[in-house]
């Protein structure tokens, strides 16, 4: 289990912007987000990054029931 | 050397001023702001989302950059949050080093900075809907001036 937070036009994209899925993994994530086929594509789109309790990540990561792992299109800040 | 992320418009000005109190060892303060634009009437609203413990500390690890790179005496960076009206600041970034060119360049350094690697997302909201808005070309070209060796 870990919380799942979706940043910018991920949240669009899902219509929710939180929620506790169950993972192991990054990559179970996904899976478990896979049966909504708009969001699992906008998550493969380019410049998304991955963080896991606010760090970010590439490549994998081992969660917990404590992780949080956050979805983040591309940044635009100023 | 702080990261102030707030919901709260903020006078550039009182910032400055702020910011260059006090200061007997420095030969330069630079300092950018940036504001909202109307865009012609397409732009009603801005909103600007961060993830604070993480928006933060990039900004913070990105200034430690600038410290290192320019040998910063001080910086600021204040950066709105939530919906944001056209004419009002988004952003302040302050610089305060011993001589001006440092001062300068490490402003626009913080600035390309944050506009394509700092973790915010900007929505525009408009009489034709909302868009999100995602860096340009101009803003990835900008950045990578200074990652060329």
């Amino acid at each position: 289990m870990a919380r799942v937070l979706l940043f910018g036009r991920l949240a669009d994209v899902a219509g929710w912007r939180t929620r506790d899925i169950d993972g192991s993994s990054i990559a179970e994530i996904r899976a478990a987000l896979a049966s909504d086929a708009p969001l699992a594509e906008a998550l493969e789109g380019r410049g998304v990054q991955v963080a896991v309790d606010r760090v970010i990540v590439r490549g994998e990561a081992a969660l917990t029931a404590a992780s949080e792992v956050a979805f983040m299109p591309p940044m635009s800040g100023g | 050397m702080s990261v102030v992320l707030q919901d709260a418009p903020f006078e550039a000005g009182a910032l400055l001023t702020a910011f260059s109190a006090g200061r007997t060892e420095t030969g330069a303060v630079a300092s950018f702001t940036g504001l909202a634009r109307a865009e012609g009437g397409g732009t009603s609203i801005l909103e600007l989302e961060a993830y604070p413990g993480l928006t933060d500390a990039e900004i913070a690890r990105i200034a430690a950059g600038a410290v290192e790179r320019f040998g910063l005496q001080d910086w600021l960076v204040v950066h709105r949050t939530g919906r944001i009206a056209p004419g009002e600041a988004i952003v302040f970034v302050a610089t305060a080093a011993r001589h001006r060119r440092e001062a300068f360049e490490a402003c626009d350094y913080l600035m390309d900075y944050l506009k394509s690697r700092a973790p915010f997302w900007k929505k525009s909201h408009g009489p034709d809907g909302a868009r999100w808005i995602e860096p340009t070309e101009r803003d990835r070209t900008d950045v990578e001036r200074w990652e060329t060796p």
